[in-house]
């Protein structure tokens, strides 16, 4: 259950890569499923055969064996909803997170610059699973909030870190004649950075971010260890009173594929989408 | 009997990168209504030196002022003095997530503080001047180069300086494209705007110059009339250079 590829410290890095001024942009990833390109035929072919072959798997358990499986698939949908909440709260913290910290790494003030970096090195530093307990742990000590929300907190703040070099490397791909004109048409740095950078480094990251969304939504798992009942803690719950350990967590395992594959494509397609504008 | 202070005043100007002296004791004026054309090969630091006209470099020593501010000072606002000493790159440098409009009418609404509604319509007068009203509601990267430096220079007069400085706005065009850039260029020059322009065009440098400028190494080697300096240049450098050029 720990071996999930959040809880390494160092986990891969997900690179933004942009030739100068034009819209030429690379993505490469680390983690998260693999994105299925319309290029790569082998991937896109085992893309499909994993997609389906998981949901007539689970038609199959479901109404084939029902006796088995049944009582699985009516227990767990509960658990979806939660992971869902947990991942999307989490991600959407994390962007304002890594937004703030990503501007604060290449801020020219040495403070500002050496606190986000700071955050960004020790968040990197120590396994998502110490953090998810210390800060669980830490908030639960100080003030009364529920478990979920001390987890989305917790999960925010790790991916962060990640999401601020996402946001660093967007911004720092924008060709620098950019700020320029903008700055020799009377703007200051603060109105060119939201007017002109921001806007465009925003297209570029999209894309990484929607592998951090597909990590987070891995990892999303770990909260299971605390008092919230998502997916995997809701199956955790139906075997440890039925026994049924195998048949629950082939279960849970055909649920989690089919919705990070789901999702891996609606990227691609978002990136397809992206490289087709201008 | 009160004296102007003149446009653009640079004096005694040197900047570093590292070792490398990139400028070397730089002095000279652009008064009002005046087209100085900067000349030399490249790395002689002519793009430097306008660039630093316009605060995008940092000068080591020396200083330089505009309509008598000098900018390298702490209390003077920078962004005022780019408000009024617009800039034309070689790269052209229009924002690609805007349309043709748009990257006219930005820094109207943002730095001007014009309703969208005037901004629009200086920019579509601009873009008339400019020739290109029919790509208003075009992205950037749909237009042809010599398009897209024209717009830059449209977006720069949206802005109504009192001077425009221009980093060799023909140099990345195709040879076909160069003419337009320039004719919209002599224009500007014939209603009087000051200007600065760094090119390789010798023969803009001639028809529109009112006073060119040598550089090498850092260093100006001469200074004077286009009559003269492209006739009857006094220093070696410059005598080879533009044997090589012409």
């Amino acid at each position: 259950m720990h071996g999930g590829s959040g809880t390494q410290p160092t986990r891969p890095a997900t690179h933004v890569m942009s030739d100068n001024q034009s819209t030429q942009t690379a993505v490469a990833v680390g983690d998260g499923a693999a994105i299925p390109h319309k290029s790569d035929a082998g991937l896109f072919t085992a893309w499909r055969i994993a997609f389906f072959g998981s949901i007539i798997l689970c038609l199959f358990l479901a109404f084939g064996r029902p006796d088995q499986y049944m009582a699985i698939f009516l227990f767990v949908p509960e658990g979806i909803v939660i992971t869902f909440k947990v991942t999307v709260g989490a991600i959407l913290l994390a962007i304002v997170f890594g937004m703030i910290a990503g501007l604060g790494r290449i801020s020219a003030n040495r403070f500002i610059n050496g606190a986000a970096s700071l955050y960004v090195e020790v968040i990197r530093g120590i396994p998502l699973l110490v953090q998810l307990f210390y800060i669980y742990y830490a908030l639960g000590r100080f003030i009364k909030i529920p478990a979920i929300l001390s987890a989305i907190i917790a999960m925010a703040f790790c991916y962060g870190a990640y999401m601020a070099e996402i946001f660093r490397a967007g911004i720092q791909s924008i060709h620098k004649g950019q700020m320029e004109a903008a700055l020799s048409l009377g703007m200051s740095r603060r109105q060119a950075m939201r007017e002109v950078i921001l806007p465009q480094a925003f297209k570029i990251v999209l894309p990484p971010i929607g592998n951090e969304f597909i990590a987070l939504l891995k990892d999303s798992s770990l909260v299971s260890i605390l008092a919230v009942s998502d997916l995997l803690r809701r199956g955790r719950e139906y075997a440890s009173e039925t026994f049924n350990y195998f048949e629950t967590y082939t279960v849970i395992a055909l649920i989690y594929l089919i919705m990070t594959l789901f999702f891996s494509k609606l990227i691609s397609i978002m990136e397809e989408k992206l490289n087709d504008g201008r | 009997m009160a004296v102007s202070p003149p446009m653009i005043e640079v004096c005694g100007v040197s900047k570093f990168y590292g070792i490398f002296q990139a400028l070397n004791d730089i002095s000279f004026t652009v008064s009002d209504g005046e087209k100085v054309v900067i000349i030399g090969p490249s790395g002689s630091g002519k793009s430097t030196i306008l660039r630093s006209i316009n605060c995008l470099e940092t000068i080591d020593s020396g200083r330089i002022t505009v309509s008598g501010k000098d900018i390298s000072l702490p209390q003077t606002d920078i962004c005022k003095i780019r408000e009024e000493v617009g800039m034309v790159f070689q790269s052209f440098n229009l924002f690609p997530h805007k349309t043709v409009l748009e990257n006219l009418t930005l820094a109207q609404t943002v730095v001007r503080k014009r309703s969208k509604k005037e901004a629009e319509e200086i920019a579509m007068e601009l873009l008339h001047k400019v020739n290109i009203a029919e790509k208003a509601d075009a992205f950037p990267a749909k237009l042809s180069g010599g398009q897209q430096q024209r717009v830059a220079i449209a977006r720069s007069l949206a802005m109504n300086p009192k001077a425009i400085l221009f980093d060799e706005p023909t140099s990345a065009l195709d040879p076909e494209m160069i003419g337009e850039v320039l004719d919209v260029m002599k224009t500007l020059a014939r209603e009087g705007m000051t200007m600065v322009v760094v090119t390789h065009e010798m023969g803009f440098a001639r028809e529109v110059g009112d006073r060119v400028i040598f550089m090498d190494h850092g260093r100006i080697v001469e200074e004077g009339t286009p009559e003269h300096f492209f006739t009857n240049p006094n220093h070696e450098r410059a005598k080879l250079f533009l044997s090589q050029i012409l």
